[in-house]
Formats: C-alpha cells, structure tokens, sequence
C-alpha cells in the first residue's frame, strides 16, 4: 500500500510542479520577457490588460485557447500531435531534481535523486528528439532545416554543457544536486572556487545553457526573420504553446541548474555585516538620487529605482537579521528565487542586446573554444586539487 | 508483485514499439519509436538498482543515438522513407526459422538452472563504478578512449569519402 | 522498496502526468476551437506560394558529421563523471590516468579539426 501513498505524493507533486512550470514559467516568464524587452528599448511593454499589464499572457492563454488545430495535409499527424507532448514533457523532467531550498528540516526537492546532475543532462538531451520530430514531421521546408539546426546545434552545446556540470562535480565530489549545495555551504559558492577556474567553468556553463534552450544570441533555429520561427512554424493554437512552455520550462531550469552549481543554490551569501551595510546605502543613494532627480522621468532608468528600493530592503533586512543574531536571515526559498530571477533577468538581457550569430560561427564556439577550454579548465582544476595539494 | 507488474508494464513499452520499429513503412516513425523503446531499458537497469548506467541509457541512447539515426535517415533518404518496404520475399522463410528459434528458446528455458544469488545486488553507483575503473580496470579504462578516438577516425574518413 | 527504484517511480509518474496535463488543455481547444476544414487552410505555409515540391528532401553531409563527432565525445563526458566523484579519494594517480584518458580524445579532437569535421563552409 505504501506504493501507491508514493504514487498519489508523486502525481500530486508533478501537479504542483506543472502548474508551477506553467504559471511561473511559461506565462510570466514570457510577460517578464516583454516588460524587460520594452525596457531596454525604452518602451512600456504590455500595459492594457489588467495593472501594469499583468494579466496580459492570461488573456494570450485564453486566446490561444480558442485557436483552431491545424495540422497540414501533407504533415506527418501522429510524429506532428506528439513532438510538443515530448518537448514540454522534458522541460517538465528536468525539475525533479532542482532543491527549491529547505522547509520544516528537510529539503524541498521532488527527489533527490543520487545521479542528479547525470540526470538533468539526460532530460535535457531528451529535447533534441521533440524539436528534430516536430521539424520533420511539419514537411515543411523552414521548420526541416529550423529542427536540424536546432538539433545540431543543442547536440554541440551538450558537451560543454556537461563539463560544467561536471566541474561542479568535481569539487563537491558528488552528483547529487543537493550534495552539490551542500558542499557550498562549507566552502561557499563554487563561482569563487579554484579562482579564476570556477568562474571559467561558471561562464562555458551558462553560454552552453543559452545555447541549448536555443536563445539570442544562438536561436537560429528560430530565427524570425529568416525561417518564420523554425520548426514550430506548422503549429497552431495550444500546441505553439506547449512547445513555448517546454521553451520556458527548459530555460528556468537551466538558471535554476546554474544557480545550484555555482551560486550555492538556496544557501544564503554569507558576508560581513558592514558589506551588507555598505550595499544597502549604496543601493538606497542610487534610489534617492533617481528619485530626487530628472532622471525619474527617463523609461530606461525608472525600472532600476525599483530594483534600487528593493535591494536596499534586502540589504537593510539582512544587517537587522545579522545585528539580531539570526543565521539564516531570510527564508531559503527566498534566496533561490532571487538568484533563479537574477540569471533568468540576465538570460533576458543578453536575449536583447545581441544580434544572431551565423550558423559556422555559433559551431565554432561550441567545438573550438568551449568544448578545449572546458576540458583544459576540468584538467587544471584537476591538478590543483590533487597533485599540486 | 510489484516488481511483476512493473516487470509487465516495462516489457510493453519495450516490446510494442519495438514492433512498430520493425513493421513501419515510415522509416522515421521507426527511428522514433526506439525513443519508448530505450526508456523502457532505462526502467529494467532501474529495477536492478543500476541507476547510474540507467542515467547514461537515456543520455546516449534516447538523447544522442536517436539524434544520430535521424540525421543518417535524413542524410540518406530523398523524400522516400515513408514508404519502406520492410518485408521482402522472404517471409515465410523467416516466419519459419523465427518460430523454430521460439521453439528452441521454450524447449531449453524451463530446463536451465538460471543461478540466483542471495542478498544485495552489486554497487552500480557512480562512486563505486569511478573507483573501479581507476583501480582495478585502468587498463580497460585507457583503451576505452583509444576505441574512441579510433571509431572518430573512422567515421570521419567514411563520411569524407562520401562527401 | 529501494530508493533507487523509488526515485524513478516518481520520475515515471511526472512523465505520465506531464502528458495527461499537456493534452488536457488540448481537449479544451478540441472543445472550444472552431474546425473548419478549408482545403487551402491545410496546405503547408511557404510564405504564401503554392509550395512546391517535398520537403523531405535529402540532406547535407555534414549535420552527420557533428552528430558523429558528439556521439563520441558524449561517450567520453559519461566516463567522467564517476572519475569526478572520487578522484579526490583516490589522489594524484587517479588525476594521472585521467590525463592520458583526455590527452587521447583532445588528439581525437586534434584530428577532427585538422579534417575539417567541425568545419562549417
């Protein structure tokens, strides 16, 4: 009986997550794409559905919703119907082993499973076979050579994905993701390890991470304006949002992986108290100076007195907590949010700023400068810990 | 009882696509359907508690064989593939050494000892796998890489010579 | 019922649910969306000309020649991740005979840059 206890944890845990995934990731995760889009080009973004228009990929949803299925007469209808099922679905895997951060004395993980970072590499590679079989199956010739694109160039980043996935492995000596956080609490976060190597590996792992989940500057498989938008190019209605969902999904658990392996996941920074000080009072002089000056009226700077005040809460928050002698201050869910929301923030910035590379030279980063620099830093990194000890 | 019914439940998902694998007229249907195939693997290397080489069944074979497959299907077939003909003349003929092969296999199975040890199956952790390649199969360990280097080799002058 | 098996059970029923809920959406279309079939709504899209011809069309070389070259190099990637769990125990001879392990697959990746396999023209 005990199994199907399990069963009805797990099936209420995928719905939790789903829902998480979907709300979190794909709906607001593609409002806070056109938000922070329309601030670096110093517009407004959506405003007219609901405050700040914040209701405004609900009301796409609901839209999307009532779009017809099409599927072309000449598609392959069973390859076609399936490949946004599988496409979502690996987004959907890829979560099971992300620790959110700790609650009641345990550690809020769907299933720290003891290969896990083997394990999110294996989901993630499960989303080539769902691109390449939508771009087939569409007979269609943008969305053909949209998913070989795409196939070929997530099979090139997975290597360099994976050496810094393992360089991570290598210091924490474990694959688990929760041992990985672990480690970090004694010897903080793996992004200041082995200087400057973990920072090295930190970078090869977030370009590889941008590549897989086929963003600017490496989505030339769906490249706009030159074919219509790849391999979904044939897909209506719910199932171009299923594949946007596997998009968002694969892209949060990407900065969440990235959070947990170099940025010490849910553990909170630990710093001296006058540094916490120190960024409280310059973020809160930043946020008086905007306020206080004409630049409030500028669109480009009006976000950054927001994440000004906010910053100087957390900052004053966390000298309160620390003069009080609390340790941990805030909540860890907390912290991994604010990281996960950093790197995805980051992930969205450079999606803004940078133009499409061209398809030789995007393979050229992944097989001749990333894949021998993440190789070369795993052998450094490999002496110093063991011979030269 | 459990283990049976997941045993079952396995077999399914290995053994139903495997037929569409063989029986398809869509050569990428086939290809697509080892993807069920080699996850329900994934499960058998599971249930013995081999998680680790479970990690790699879906990394190699569901993530890069399948992707390799597609693009030899894609590489090779103009517009064809979706009417193969995967039966030739032969059927009967294979029908035949196929039931004799069944037969053969149901006559020995129910009379060999199949050998069950007690206790606790072998470590296949990550760990335990690392230390026994740095230690007691180093050597094995060492001419992995050369295997691998020479079937790049190889693959690359095939490919160059078609090209 | 082991923990390993426990695991995956989970990850096989996130697999299930994840289906069940990414079709549950599509019924709702299948209940709320209109269905028209209009022969030229079912044509491919081409940009708005009649398409023409497959295409399921034979296809270059070399995405083969990168999916061979990451196939091997995927293989390679798997041996280390056990060796990175212990190398630490093991010590310095570990970190040695990892060393002649990558030092044959950089020549690997030596071989293939110099044959212009990972050569895009």
């Amino acid at each position: 009986m005990a199994v199907f206890v399990e069963i009805l944890k797990a099936v209420a845990l995928a719905v939790v997550v789903f829902t998480f995934l979907a709300v979190v990731g794909a709906m607001y995760g593609v409002y806070l794409e056109r938000k922070i889009s329309g601030w670096i080009q110093a517009r407004i973004g959506p405003m007219h559905v609901g405050p700040w228009g914040l209701l405004q990929t609900v009301a796409d949803t609901v839209k999307l919703l009532q779009k017809e299925h099409i599927t072309p007469r000449r598609a392959d209808w069973l390859i076609f119907n399936t490949a946004p099922l599988i496409v979502a679905v690996a987004g959907l895997l890829d979560w099971v082993v992300i620790p959110f951060g700790t609650a009641f004395g345990r550690v809020l993980v769907v299933r720290d499973i003891s290969i896990g970072v083997v394990y999110f590499a294996a989901m993630a590679s499960l989303t080539v076979v769902g691109i390449l079989a939508a771009g087939w199956s569409s007979n269609n010739k943008y969305a053909l050579l949209g998913g070989l694109r795409s196939a070929s160039q997530m099979v090139s980043y997975e290597i360099p994905l994976a050496l810094g996935l393992l360089w991570a492995v290598m210091l924490a000596g474990t694959l688990s993701t929760v041992g990985i956080v672990e480690a970090q609490r004694a010897s903080g976060w793996f992004l200041f390890k082995v200087p400057p190597f973990g920072l090295i590996a930190a970078l090869t792992f977030l370009v590889a991470a941008t590549a897989e989940v086929n963003r600017v500057p490496f989505d030339l498989p769906e490249a706009e304006s030159e074919l219509v938008a790849g391999y979904f190019a044939e897909y209506t209605g719910m199932r171009f949002a299923l594949f946007q969902l596997g998009e968002y999904a694969e892209m949060f658990a990407m900065a969440a992986m990235a959070a947990v392996l170099f940025l010490g996941g849910w553990l909170e920074p630990r710093m001296p108290l006058w540094v916490w000080a120190g960024l409280g009072l310059a973020a809160l002089a930043a946020a008086l100076f905007i306020r206080f000056s004409a630049l409030r009226r500028v669109l480009l700077v009006r976000p950054i007195l927001a994440l000004a005040v906010l910053g100087a809460v957390l900052c004053a928050l966390m000298v309160a907590g620390l003069a009080a002698g609390r340790s941990p201050v805030l909540p860890s869910l907390l912290w991994f949010f604010i990281k996960l929301f950093a790197l995805v923030f980051f992930l969205m910035w450079m999606r803004w700023t940078y133009p499409r590379l061209r398809l030789d030279q995007l393979l050229n980063l992944s097989w001749k400068v990333l894949l021998p620099v993440g190789l070369v830093n795993l052998l450094i990194t490999g002496f110093l810990l063991t011979v030269a000890r | 009882m459990g283990e049976l019914a997941a045993f079952i439940i396995l077999s399914a998902v290995i053994l139903i696509p495997a037929v569409v694998v063989v029986t398809s007229p869509n050569i990428v249907r086939a290809a697509l359907s080892l993807v069920p195939t080699f996850l329900g693997v994934t499960g058998f290397y599971i249930l013995l508690q081999a998680e680790f080489v479970a990690g790699i069944q879906v990394l190699i074979y569901a993530g890069a064989i399948t992707v390799l497959i597609l693009f030899v299907i894609m590489l090779t077939e103009g517009g064809s593939g979706t009417h193969v003909r995967q039966v030739t003349a032969q059927v009967p003929l294979g029908v035949t050494a196929a039931l004799w092969l069944a037969f053969l296999l149901l006559l020995v199975l129910p009379r060999t000892p199949w050998p069950l040890s007690a206790g606790q199956p072998p470590q296949y952790s990550a760990p335990a796998v690392g230390s026994a390649f740095l230690t007691t199969y180093v050597l094995i360990f060492e001419v992995t890489s050369l295997v691998l280097l020479i079937a790049l080799i190889g693959a690359i002058v095939i490919a160059r010579r078609e090209e | 019922m082991p923990k390993v098996v426990l695991d995956w059970l989970y990850v096989g029923v996130f697999a299930v649910v994840g289906i069940v809920l990414a079709v549950l959406p599509l019924a709702v279309v299948w209940l709320l969306a209109p269905r028209m079939a209009l022969p030229q709504k079912n044509l491919t899209y081409e940009s708005g000309v009649i398409p023409f011809g497959q295409a399921w069309a034979q296809f270059n070389v070399r995405y083969y020649l990168f999916a061979l070259v990451f196939v091997v190099f995927d293989v390679e990637v798997i041996y280390l991740y056990p060796w990175a769990t212990v190398f630490r125990q093991l010590g310095p001879f570990a970190f040695l005979e990892m060393l002649v392990f990558l030092f044959i697959l950089l020549v690997a990746l030596a071989y293939a840059w110099r044959k212009g396999a990972l050569e895009w023209v």
